[in-house]
């Protein structure tokens, strides 16, 4: 049960969380511009990295906001959390 | 005093099983992976196809990933015929191994029950179960008092939260013990004079002109003229490191074991609208998984939360199981695609080939994959079985959707 | 009732005045509160419990704890429970248990106890009472911090029950910490996993020691989930034995569980000891011993230079044989006599001695227990000189304090616990304010000897008998036999022999066993590894994990406003997600058949009336809710005019069909969706989603109103009537208010948006009311209705009547691998939107091909009803397997007003195919089937104005 700071509620158990995958995916400006290997891409490749990932999370059960984290996936740790639209931190 | 305990006489494991060789500074053929497809892999590349100038590399111990971690289901009821194609040559092949490898596997036919809960679960199940026989899958449609008959200990009233409505049966279904499995393909390849090395980490992959050439490893490079990564929830880390990407997300997937108890489960049960599976192994002891952890992570633990529902689940489908204890509990990675369907064939890269996205399915396959893979790496083009499960299917679209189909995982 | 002939006469922390009465395989005995039934068992003289899994040997009591390997009991009465080590288990009077070679049986009754969950936040946790913990609560709690101390047993002092006098401090701290406001003591509460972020849980056992006697009222475990800042380990350590020929035999236990008998449950273990030890911690079982008139024979050290624990022994009158080991044991069952002989540089020399015993005590050295530090995922390293695997970094907030890292001397237990208690609480954010007093223990001054790694004593025949795992039976033998084959990796060896897979999972055997692997293999014990920890630490029933989220409660049931109504009316209900539905409503001897062609020939004849309030609702309001619901569905929203309603699809950016339902605009920045009833949640998140991560410069918001809104659906060519009875302000001609259109007004007097909406191809409309006015609307409209005949109808009802008009349900007719080109509904995809989510997809080369699967009507022969869920194919005798399959049945009903069974079906080609004759496999028939489009009632949609 991991804990992760909401950047609006502060500390809260991850069941009150949905996961969102990987962050920084937008939609693309114009799908109908892209092949059929660039939409591809869009649709079903996601950054799988074993170290720290940038990632989406909504705070389901709570505010319900969605917000961005950098999680290390080989030991959970939860190196920063930001709100949607600020840029990914810098991790060093 | 009670009699001697039955099932606690495993068959033994035989005097010799392996040599423990340095690598060689090349090879015709490297497995990077010493899981159960790894070693499956290695065993029908030198049965099938007489090649045998072989190195399979493992990170840590030979089978401690994945197939040291999973609840050994064996099973072919798959919905769509490509993957009822590939489970069900897989499940033929379970059912000569132990005397193609002469070790005993324990390969037990038990059965696997999966309940329908819903109208809706009831429409899939009949669905899958009519797919089933017209690919020549055993499986039948059972009602709530012949899902009893099969597995009495299942509460089937009509009380329960989400009642038993039925049950799709595969008689031919069963379990294996795992150990043994990775350990009779392990000892099969390394007879035929393939190598198996483990501690080794691949920390590279070399690629000259669009072609594999080898691999650098934590225990000096290693050239290869095929390299066959059969890595399971590290694939992505391998694919960046040929520098290409697979759509792949690395999941949490925990399971647990009770106490030895007294037979009590005479089969395997499967529930997705309850989320958990359990069978009894051959000590004695409970068997049962759920589904994977929500976010991703290469940390072979879960959530707590995620057994506590699993367990509440268990005592919905099993009231008797209410005093038995955890014993342990454990975590394993594995490797999901967006359409629950594995990938399996060629990489992007030449004389470069994948194994990878078996999600909670890759036991089952195991005899299936390393016949499949064996061949595709062979004759460097994929096996029949295995060309629906190519890569290039996210880009036209043709998925495999065993999620979308509402078809069972594990 | 037997006596109790190995009971002490003074001492022990056992309660004489309250005496238990128990059976054990069959027999009867006596023992006193306090007792475990381990110990009640020694005072009879009871040592073999059982017998061995694999050897079928005898076997006895080995240890006083949670390690216990061979004592593992099947608990008969009050109430069946399996495999517990009869070490833990707290004596009650009318206990039944007997022992167990193995395997437990579970009851077949339903278990009655209740279980329960509570949740917890702490500045400090501190885990384990023994007097690292003890010292550590009380420095961390005097801080001020919210303190939680969890531990085992029913009252505070760890390894300090064991031993002859007990400082006051350990009572006075555990009164201390009780009485502290922001401190809590848990007893009997095994803290059993330690996860990420400092989230540990724990299993308290409430009334299992109360037995029969257990207040109903009280949950009978329950599991604490505890978030703590910082967390102590102060878990102490586990005695190891030593791998000698015959060390299994009843009467052969760790020294320091002989300790704890003696001292704590005043029980003598045996009348005649010897102590094989390679430290100096078993001198202090063997005086305690000795002092409580067992007649210690001799004690056998390893150590060729014992130190001063020996000079005190053989003060006492013990003789002590340094550089000695025990070679074997015999007896049957029990030890009746020890064989020792000399040890030098690990080989026997000089004569044997036999010594008649019926005890030997071992001590092979101490294991700190740092399963909940591995667990947690801190680092262990393997420490020569304490010849043990001791804790050595982790990235969570813990520490470890005492013998759990391998300090285990009394003041050094108790200044390391001070210590790490107020340092846990500094990090956390307090100041420890004053100094921490004195502890009154005193140091020794006694000389001590390093102890000595011995993991094998030789022969003398062989390693059959030398066990390191007695539950699994895994002998040196056993392991020279897997290092043999080839293994090298501890994990290999633990899998070839089985050894640390038991119950206990090798809290005494896993360090011996990496010793004699490390022997055998010839490397040192610190290359080897230790195999991982996993939770939980000690067995958790599976009960207790559950909780409460049993039964009702498992998932929480939604129903409707007018659930109550539905039941008194005999409504049989279906699961919809976690809704209970109506299914039909079935009269004196219907079955669902007659319920259902009764319930349809109403909507279609005459007016009947449904509860549709499980539709999701979401309100969506904002200048910009037209251009976000355009980028949603498929087809355009921001057209719909104000008071108008249209129909939508949603797809996946796979361009799959995700949900579908209506859109009514309330005002220009403002409409209402509904949704699908299992679907609701996911899309509100998938609004929710696209909106704040993707078009957060988009002016508009998403509130679900599923529950604000209750919804009755009232179908049926007089409907309108029943309206109009009802509705006297509103005009209901289909001019006034057409199809898809929408109207506020008053239904029996309560304010009502009512929709024309039709899910059946009749007249209808969906009349929404606030919740709480929905049983009146309905009852309103039954009496209304009921000269025209008003039924209520269920979902099988709904099913079929839109079934019959060919209108798809998500979930049912589509699996997400259907467009809404492949169900016939390309009028809902709009050609002129730049783009909606899906779009891109159906551009793809799959989702164009000519033969997808479509979603088409087929009309069986001779009036079969197909099963849901049959396939098709295409000739009429079936080929050899695999046969190729065209598609496959998705709703199959039997149809009044049609006259006959029909299906809806996906369908390779299906659209072109209609005309043509297919077959459908059942059982061993093949039913033929003629294909036809989708539409079969009324495909002019005359009937939908009335």
């Amino acid at each position: 049960m991991l804990l992760i700071p909401c950047p609006w509620c502060g500390p809260r158990d991850e069941a009150e969380f949905g996961y969102g995958g990987q962050a920084h995916v937008p939609y693309p400006e114009d799908p109908t511009a892209l092949t059929d290997e660039e939409w591809a891409r869009y649709l079903f490749f996601r950054n799988n990295p074993k170290g720290p990932h940038p990632e989406r999370w909504c705070h389901a059960a709570g505010c319900r906001r969605w917000f961005n984290a950098v999680r290390n996936t080989a030991t959970n740790e939860i190196l920063a959390v930001y709100r949607v639209g600020e840029p990914r931190p810098v991790i060093v | 005093m009670s009699p001697r305990t039955p099932g606690a006489q495993l068959p033994e494991h035989p005097d010799w099983l392996w040599r423990t060789p340095d690598p060689r500074r090349s090879y015709d053929v490297v497995i990077v992976g010493g899981g159960g497809h790894g070693l499956a892999t290695a065993h029908y590349l030198a049965r099938n196809h007489g090649i045998t100038d072989v190195a399979v590399l493992e990170r840590g111990w030979l089978a401690g990933g994945n197939m040291a971690r999973n609840t050994t289901i064996i099973r072919s009821n798959y919905l769509w015929d490509e993957s009822a194609g590939i489970y069900e040559h897989a499940l033929r092949l379970w059912e000569g191994l132990e005397e193609e490898l002469d070790y005993p596997l324990l390969f037990s036919q038990r059965g696997v029950l999966n309940l329908a809960h819903s109208l809706q679960d009831v429409r899939d199940s009949v669905r899958r179960v009519e797919a089933n026989r017209l690919n020549a899958v055993d499986a039948q449609w059972l009602d709530p008092r012949q899902v009893k008959e099969v597995c009495p200990i299942v509460n089937i009233s009509p009380d329960a939260r989400y009642p038993v409505m039925g049950a799709t049966y595969q008689p031919r279904a069963g379990i294996a013990k795992h150990d043994h499995v990775a350990w009779g393909l392990a000892r099969s390849a390394d007879a035929a004079g393939i190598d198996l090395i483990q501690n080794c980490e691949v920390t590279g992959i070399d690629v000259t002109g669009g072609r594999v050439t080898g691999v650098r490893t934590s225990l000096g490079p290693i050239a290869a003229g095929k390299v066959a990564l059969c890595a399971a929830g590290h694939s992505s880390v391998l694919a960046a490191m040929a520098g290409f990407e697979l759509p792949l997300q690395s999941h949490p997937l925990q399971a647990l074991v009770s106490e030895l108890l007294e037979p009590v489960h005479p089969t395997v049960v499967m529930s997705n609208a309850v989320h958990v599976y359990v069978s009894q192994a051959h000590k004695g002891e409970l068997v049962m998984g759920a589904g994977v952890d929500a976010y991703t992570a290469y940390t072979q633990r879960g959530a707590f939360h995620v057994i506590e529902r699993q367990m509440a689940a268990a005592l919905e489908l099993f009231p008797v199981f209410a005093r038995a204890h955890v014993l342990r509990t454990w975590g394993g990675i594995v490797d999901v695609t967006p359409d629950a369907s594995p990938i399996t064939g060629l990489a992007p890269v030449d004389q470069l080939y994948l194994n990878c996205g078996w999600g909670t399915g890759g036991f089952k396959a195991t005899p299936g994959v390393g016949w499949v893979y064996a061949h595709t790496i062979a004759h460097d083009d994929p096996h029949p079985l295995a060309r629906p499960f190519c890569l290039d299917r996210f880009t036209t679209g043709a998925l495999v959707d065993e999620h979308g189909a509402a078809a069972v995982a594990h | 009732m037997t006596p109790q002939p190995f009971r002490l006469p003074d001492g022990g922390r056992i309660s004489r005045g309250a005496p238990l009465a128990f059976r054990f395989d069959g027999v009867a005995y006596q023992g006193y509160r306090g007792d475990t039934l381990a110990s009640a068992l020694l005072a009879a003289g009871v040592h073999q419990t059982s017998t061995s899994v694999r050897l079928g040997r005898p076997r006895g009591i080995f240890t006083a704890g949670v390690e216990e390997p061979n004592a593992i009991v099947q608990i008969e009465a009050p109430f069946p429970e399996p495999m517990l080590p009869a070490t833990t288990v707290e004596l009650y009077d009318g206990l039944v248990a007997g022992g167990l070679p193995g395997q437990g049986r579970l009851a077949t009754e339903p278990d009655p106890a209740r279980y329960d969950a509570r949740y917890a936040h702490c500045d400090v946790l501190v885990v384990g009472a023994g007097p690292a913990g003890l010292a550590a609560a009380a420095a961390a709690a005097r801080t001020g911090a919210r303190v939680i101390l969890a531990d085992d047993q029913p009252e505070p002092g760890g390894s300090l029950l064991g031993t002859a006098e007990i400082p006051d401090w350990a009572a006075e701290t555990g009164s201390e910490l009780d009485a502290a406001s922001e401190a809590r003591v848990l007893r009997r509460t095994m803290v059993f996993g330690y996860y990420d972020d400092n989230y540990l849980l724990a299993a308290e056992r409430r009334t299992n020691h109360l037995g029969s006697q257990a207040p109903s009222r009280l949950s009978r475990e329950r599991i604490w989930h505890i978030r703590a800042r910082q967390v102590v380990l102060a878990t102490g350590a586990h005695e190891r034995s030593v791998a000698f020929a015959g060390n299994d035999r009843p009467g052969v236990m760790l020294a320091a569980a002989a300790r704890t008998y003696v001292n704590r449950y005043a029980v003598a273990p045996g009348r005649r000891a010897v102590v094989f030890t390679t430290g100096d911690s078993a001198y202090c079982a063997a005086l305690d011993l000795a002092a409580a008139g067992v007649d210690v024979a001799a004690v056998v050290d390893a150590r060729p230079e014992p130190g001063g624990a020996a000079e005190r022994a053989a003060r006492a009158g013990i003789e002590v044989l340094a550089g000695h080991a025990v070679t074997g044991t015999s007896g049957e069952p029990r030890v009746a006599s020890v064989a020792v002989r000399a040890l030098c540089a690990a080989e026997l020399t000089g004569p044997a001695r036999e010594f008649a015993a019926d005890l030997l005590l071992v001590s092979g050295g101490w294991n700190p227990v740092a399963h909940l530090f591995s667990q947690a995922g801190g680092q262990l390293r393997y420490d020569a000189g304490l010849g043990a695997f001791v804790p050595d970094g982790c990235r969570q907030a813990v520490r470890v304090a005492g013998a759990a890292r391998g300090v285990f001397d009394l003041p050094g237990c108790l200044a390391d616990g001070a210590e790490a208690g107020r340092r846990a609480a500094e990090d956390a954010g307090f100041t420890a304010a004053r100094p921490l007093p004195p502890t009154s223990a005193a140091g020794s001054a006694e000389r001590s000897a390093p102890s000595a790694h011995l993991w094998v004593v030789p022969g003398p025949d062989g390693f059959g008998t030398h066990f390191v795992d007695l539950q699994r039976d895994v002998t040196v033998a056993d392991l020279a036999r897997a290092t043999g084959a080839g293994l090298r990796s501890v994990e290999h060896l633990k899998r070839y022999t089985t050894a640390g897979t038991a119950h206990d999972q090798g809290k005494t055997s896993g360090v011996l066993t990496s010793g004699v692997i490390a022997q055998l293999l010839g490397v040192e014990v610190a290359e080897l590894g230790t195999t991982t920890f996993r939770p939980p630490y000690t067995p958790v029933s599976f009960a207790a994990l559950a909780g409460r989220n049993r039964g009702v409660l498992h998932d929480p049931v939604r129903v409707t406003a007018l659930h109550d109504w539905h039941l008194a009316h005999g409504a049989r209900f279906e699961n919809v997600g976690q809704w209970h539905r109506p299914w039909y409503y079935p009269r004196d001897g219907e079955d669902m058949a007659a319920a259902v062609a009764r319930e349809c020939r109403a909507a279609r004849e005459g007016v009947a009336f449904m509860d549709a309030s499980t539709l999701g609702k979401i309100d969506v309001q904002g200048p910009d809710a037209g251009d976000f619901l355009d980028r949603l569905y498929t087809n355009m929203i921001s057209t719909l005019r104000v008071g108008m309603i249209r129909y939508g699809v949603m797809c996946r950016a796979d361009g799959m069909v995700f949900d579908d339902g209506t859109v009514i605009r309330l005002a220009e920045d403002r409409f209402l969706l509904t949704t699908t009833t299992g679907n609701a949640a996911a899309v509100l998140d998938w609004m929710e989603e696209w909106l704040q991560t993707e078009w957060p410069d988009l002016r508009a918001h998403c509130t679900s109103v599923t529950e604000q809104w209750a919804t009755v659906a009232l179908v049926g060519p007089r409907s309108r009537e029943v309206l109009a009875g009802l509705a006297p302000q509103l005009a209901v001609d289909a001019c006034s208010f057409p199809f898809m259109a929408w109207r506020e007004t008053a239904v029996a007097g309560i304010p009502a948006r009512v929709c024309r909406i039709s899910f059946s191809g009749e007249l209808a409309y969906e009349i929404n009311v606030l919740p709480w006015y929905a049983t009146a609307l309905w009852e309103a409209l039954y009496e209304a209705g009921r000269p025209l005949g008003i039924t209520p109808y269920g979902t099988e009802t709904m099913h079929v009547l839109r079934a019959e008009k060919g209108y798809p349900i998500v979930g049912q007719d589509t699996d997400g691998t259907v467009t809404p080109q492949d169900l016939g509904m390309g009028w809902v995809v709009s050609k002129k939107k730049r783009d909606f989510i899906g779009k891109r997809s159906h551009l793809r080369a799959d989702t164009g091909r000519a033969d997808r699967k479509q979603l088409v009507a087929l009309l069986p022969q001779d009036d079969v009803l197909l099963p849901e869920g049959a396939q098709l194919v295409a000739g009429d005798r079936l080929a050899d397997p695999p046969v190729p399959m065209l598609g496959h049945i998705t709703s199959s009903y039997r149809s009044v007003a049609l006259g006959r069974t029909f299906a809806l079906a996906l369908v390779r080609s299906g659209r072109e195919r209609v005309g043509e004759r297919l077959y459908v496999p059942v059982g061993e028939e093949l039913i033929p089937v003629t294909v036809t489009g989708p539409v079969l009632y009324d495909p002019e949609g005359a009937r939908r104005d009335g």
